[in-house]
């Protein structure tokens, strides 16, 4: 089948739906691919770039659109300023289209979709389950986000992140406050501690404290004992004391930081106010807010939608389209999102899509079959933290419980009978045997106390040298093979002789060899 | 010489002995270690030879080049897979010493004893070394034959088969008591016989002991040697005999409990021979209605790309395979890309025991990433991608989860923490215990079908 990658057409949009990295790996699987010319443009992937890694270049829209069976895309469909037509009517009757869709925000759109007789599968309606990490679109977008929202708040931050002591004065870090640690969140933290800021995250979910302090950052609590974790790793709307006693906090914190980075999403609602116009008023003339949720109304109460606004002198942030002002970086972490999805759509590797509603993946990000609404899908089955796992498996044998105590009793008369055995041993033994007796004893101590702290790695070599020493017998058959050269006593001798050298060379050179290979 | 300079000079080989095994608890010290054993030989060699009674010093120096040069020949050649091999195969040479010293040293016309006890704790030492050097003998060569795969692995049981151990014992025993009551140097016949039995008795127990226990088998032969070197210095009232031969011995037995502990076997259990052939069949339902995940070797090298964490689990399939030089080029490859790559080794992995380590030395992957099972268990949740490379029962769910399990308790990698884990396998066969691996069909487990070197190659090719 043929894969169509079009120029995105929504306003200061730079984000391509493929990279040459990806072309590569999409005709590996079988696709043909053909990209319009000068969709990478402002990624900056070159036309040239395309075509080497295998792609057949076409200017015309239209025509690239029409011959294409399946059509990747970063945002949904709309109308083509250029042509004058909405990119759904350009799409192949029957076709398959991949991108972002909101299908929640855009019902008009999926019912023209689905009036096309379509296949689409949203990039924002994949599972959030394991299996599914790779082709996560949404994390990869939100993992630049926050990496660009605290890029944008040093821009317009009047000071250094990292605190200084120079000739010239004392400079205090700048502290940073993340909240909603979700992918975005947590991206900020890394982003805000590698620049050398205190940072500190809050969010509803007590299971991300430790991703939070992993990350460097200290977590804020509420004293509100409440599990804030929804389903598919989003969080839920909390109560009224929580909300309250949240709120005391985000006050309290407003006074003393210098940047807020807000992250706080609740799918299917607009997104949650969290700092007011009071907490703005209160914070240092220069801070800075980055408002992630912009798209969705903003945490923020003074936050605009795609504008940057000063509010007591605070700078307000509220760009929505932050992955796309890291294009190169967002493209291709978005091809290789795009890959992994077909990669599970494309079983054979023969270029053939096949859309298994039987897969849970593929089952949720298909969002429109064949003409037929399939969304929204049954809702998943885990979310990435179970609520607490039930441990079925008991100690395997319990049936022993007795055992120890038999053991002591049992080595306890062995060590008995051992001594009485060596006292009648004693009574009857020449005092030679048993000086040879003491010293054998005392061997295998030293012998056992020497070896346990032999180290696993070296058990190999451990035996081959104990080969080597237990050669050690040639010294019997040196004795003895001086008599008569002819008698079998002789001859037994030095047959002895000779396998016990071989042991010594052999056991030591090939230890030698081995222990030669053992390098850092 | 006088007989003092002798002794001291024993003292001196015998302290350099414990030296050697003592420097063999870290590679930086084990090299040195090693020196010092050259040089306790060399010095216990020529305080021998320097005694007045060793005078056939041409025959000596014959039978010593000839041996030296074929022992240096085979410590040149062999390969390090085939360590186990050479293993087993220098441990039969220590047992047929034994044997002929034993003999020799009953026919010895010299040794003369001032009275009865003397002369009856000579014979019982005689009787001891011979056989346990003969059981050491034939053992090692049976257990060389299974792993040079002229015998076959698999193990071979006769029926009745304890009872005819203790048959061959209590003749064993019986035959000890004639040796003692003939005449002086009249008992060749109960010796000669005993040899036989006991020869007969080293091949009966090991054949009937499957491939996958081997690395109990040469630890327990290892120890054996040991003991039939003790038992000759005691005949022969060498001290530094009896304290090598102990040494030796406790080694070899230590490595055998710490392979049983692996297993979670008794050490008797494992002697016993057969495990693996009954219960195959007991936990078949667990692969029910579930299916496993493949991937190709071109997706694998993408996961591995992508991971930060990488644990690889090898086992004896990879020996088999020879596929330890492609997954030393792997790690090599990932480390460059910035990625923490590591090992993680089973005690009972491979053959022998610190078989895997020498492999992956030899293909030069350092030892500070090869970990121990107890160093790593507890860091697979954070890993990325695990590597399971022929390795089947060491990392089996199963061992924990069920406590019918013929494996149960056993301790195990727990691998199926990761984020994913990569098995490569030739077909679905169960392991060596015969026991079906739940792993397989874990959602975070995708099977990488094939023979491992070409499988482990194609990821190699693709990264």
């Amino acid at each position: 089948m043929k894969i169509g990658v079009p120029r995105e057409v929504h306003e200061n949009e730079a984000r391509v739906a493929a990279t040459p990295d990806s072309i590569e790996r999409l005709i590996k699987l079988g696709f043909a691919v053909a990209v319009e010319r000068g969709a990478g443009e402002k990624a900056h992937f070159s036309d040239e770039a395309y075509r080497a890694a295998g792609a057949e270049m076409v200017t015309d829209t239209r025509a690239l659109w029409a011959q294409s069976d399946v059509i990747l895309k970063v945002r949904a469909p709309e109308r083509h300023p250029g042509l004058g037509v909405d990119e759904v009517d350009l799409l192949r009757e029957g076709g398959h289209l991949i991108s972002f869709l909101w299908p929640a925000q855009n019902p008009d759109l999926m019912q023209r979709l689905a009036a096309r007789r379509a296949t689409v599968l949203a990039m924002d309606s994949v599972p959030r389950i394991s299996r599914a990490q790779k082709l996560d679109a949404l994390s990869s977008m939100a993992n630049i986000a926050g990496y660009r929202a605290i890029i944008e708040a040093a821009n317009h931050f009047g000071r250094f992140f990292t605190g200084q002591i120079t000739a010239a004065g004392k400079v205090p870090p700048a502290r940073v406050l993340v909240i909603g640690a979700g992918v975005a969140g947590l991206a900020a933290i890394g982003t805000a501690g590698g620049l050398g800021a205190v940072v500190r995250a809050f969010d509803t979910r007590p299971e991300v404290k430790d991703q939070v302090k992993s990350m460097g950052a200290e977590f804020l609590e509420v004293d509100v004992e409440e599990e804030g974790s929804g389903s598919g790793g989003y969080a839920r709307v909390m109560s009224e004391a929580y909300i309250r006693a949240e709120m005391a906090l985000f006050a309290a914190q407003a006074r003393e930081v210098d940047i807020i980075v807000t992250t706080a999403l609740i799918p299917g609602k607009p997104a949650p106010k969290l700092i007011t116009e009071e907490m703005v008023a209160s914070m240092a003339d220069g801070s800075v807010i980055v408002d992630l949720a912009a798209e969705q109304g903003g945490n923020c109460a003074f936050t605009e939608p795609g504008q940057v606004v000063a509010r007591h002198g605070v700078t307000i942030i509220g760009y929505t389209d932050l992955p796309s002002r890291l294009p190169t970086q967002a493209s291709r972490l978005y091809a290789t999102n795009l890959v992994h999805l077909l990669a599970e759509l494309c079983p054979g590797k023969d270029g053939q899509v096949v859309v298994n509603m039987e897969d849970e993946v593929v089952r949720g990000a298909t969002v429109i079959r064949a003409g037929e609404v399939t969304w929204p899908p049954p809702a998943p089955k885990l979310s990435k933290a179970p609520p607490k796992p039930v441990t079925a498996s008991k100690p395997a044998a319990p049936a022993h419980g007795k055992e120890p105590a038999r053991a002591g009793w049992g080595s306890a008369l062995t060590l008995l009978l051992g001594a009485l055995a060596f006292l009648g041993v004693g009574a009857v033994a020449p005092a030679d045997f048993l000086n040879r007796f003491t010293v054998f004893v005392l061997a295998i101590f030293i012998g056992y106390k020497v070896i346990w702290s032999v180290t696993p790695a070296l058990h190999t070599p451990l035996m081959s040298v104990t080969n080597a020493i237990s050669g050690i017998i040639v010294l019997g058959a040196l004795l003895q093979v001086s008599g008569p050269i002819d008698s079998l006593v002789t001859i037994l001798a030095v047959v002895a002789v000779l396998l016990s050298t071989i042991n010594i060379a052999g056991g030591f050179l090939v230890t030698q060899r081995m222990l030669q290979m053992f390098r850092k | 010489m006088s007989q003092g300079l002798v002794s001291s000079a024993y003292l001196v080989a015998a302290v350099l002995f414990i030296l050697s095994l003592g420097g063999l608890s870290h590679p930086e010290s084990a090299r040195r270690g090693n020196v010092y054993g050259m040089i306790g030989m060399a010095i216990a060699i020529l305080a021998t030879l320097a005694l007045g009674a060793v005078t056939a010093s041409k025959v000596i120096a014959v039978a010593m080049g000839i041996g030296a040069v074929i022992g240096i020949i085979v410590a040149r050649r062999v390969v390090m897979t085939a360590m186990p091999q050479l293993v087993a195969m220098l441990h039969s040479f220590v047992g047929l010493a034994a044997v002929l010293v034993g003999f020799a040293n009953y026919m010895d016309p010299l040794v003369q004893h001032p009275g009865v006890a003397e002369r009856t704790i000579h014979e019982i030492e005689v009787y001891l070394g011979v056989l346990i050097g003969a059981v050491t003998f034939t053992g090692s060569v049976v257990a060389f034959g299974k792993l040079q795969a002229i015998i076959t692995s698999r193990p071979v049981l006769l029926p009745a088969r304890h009872w005819l151990n203790l048959g061959l014992l209590l003749a064993s025993l019986w035959l000890g008591w004639e040796f003692l009551q003939a005449d002086p140097k009249g008992g060749l016949v109960p010796l000669t016989v005993m040899t036989v039995i006991a020869f007969a008795f080293g091949v009966h127990m090991v054949v009937a002991i499957g491939g996958a226990d081997m690395p109990v088998v040469i630890s327990m032969l290892n120890s054996y040697s040991g003991w039939a070197a003790a038992a000759t210095g005691f005949m022969l009232s060498n001290d530094l005999l009896i304290v090598t031969g102990a040494l030796v011995g406790s080694s070899g037995a230590i490595l055998s409990y710490i392979m049983c502990r692996a297993m979670n076997r008794k050490f008797i259990a494992v002697i016993a021979g057969g495990f693996g052939t009954a219960g195959g069949t007991t936990a078949a339902g667990v692969a029910e209605g579930r299916e496993v995940t493949p991937i190709s070797a071109d997706a694998t090298a993408q996961l591995l790309k992508d991971a930060d964490s990488v644990v690889i689990v090898p086992g004896y399939g990879m020996a088999v395979a020879q596929a330890q030089y492609p997954i030393a080029e792997i790690t090599h490859k990932l480390r460059e890309r910035g990625a923490k790559v590591r090992f993680a080794i089973h005690p009972v992995a491979g053959r022998m025991p610190g078989h895997m380590n020498v492999l992956l030395a030899e293909a030069k992957v350092p030892y500070d990433i090869v970990l121990e099972m107890d160093e790593i268990n507890e860091d697979f949740p954070k890993t990325d991608a695990v590597l399971v490379i022929g390795a089947n029962d060491i990392v089996n769910p199963s061992a924990q989860t069920d406590p019918d399990s013929p494996i149960a308790g056993m301790p195990v990698l727990e691998v199926w923490k990761a984020k994913t884990v990569v098995v490569m396998k030739r077909s679905m066969a169960t392991g060596y215990a015969g026991v079906e691996n739940p792993l397989f069909f874990e959602e975070n487990t995708r099977m990488l079908f094939g023979d491992a070197k070409a499988s482990v190659d194609g990821i190699l090719a693709a990264l």
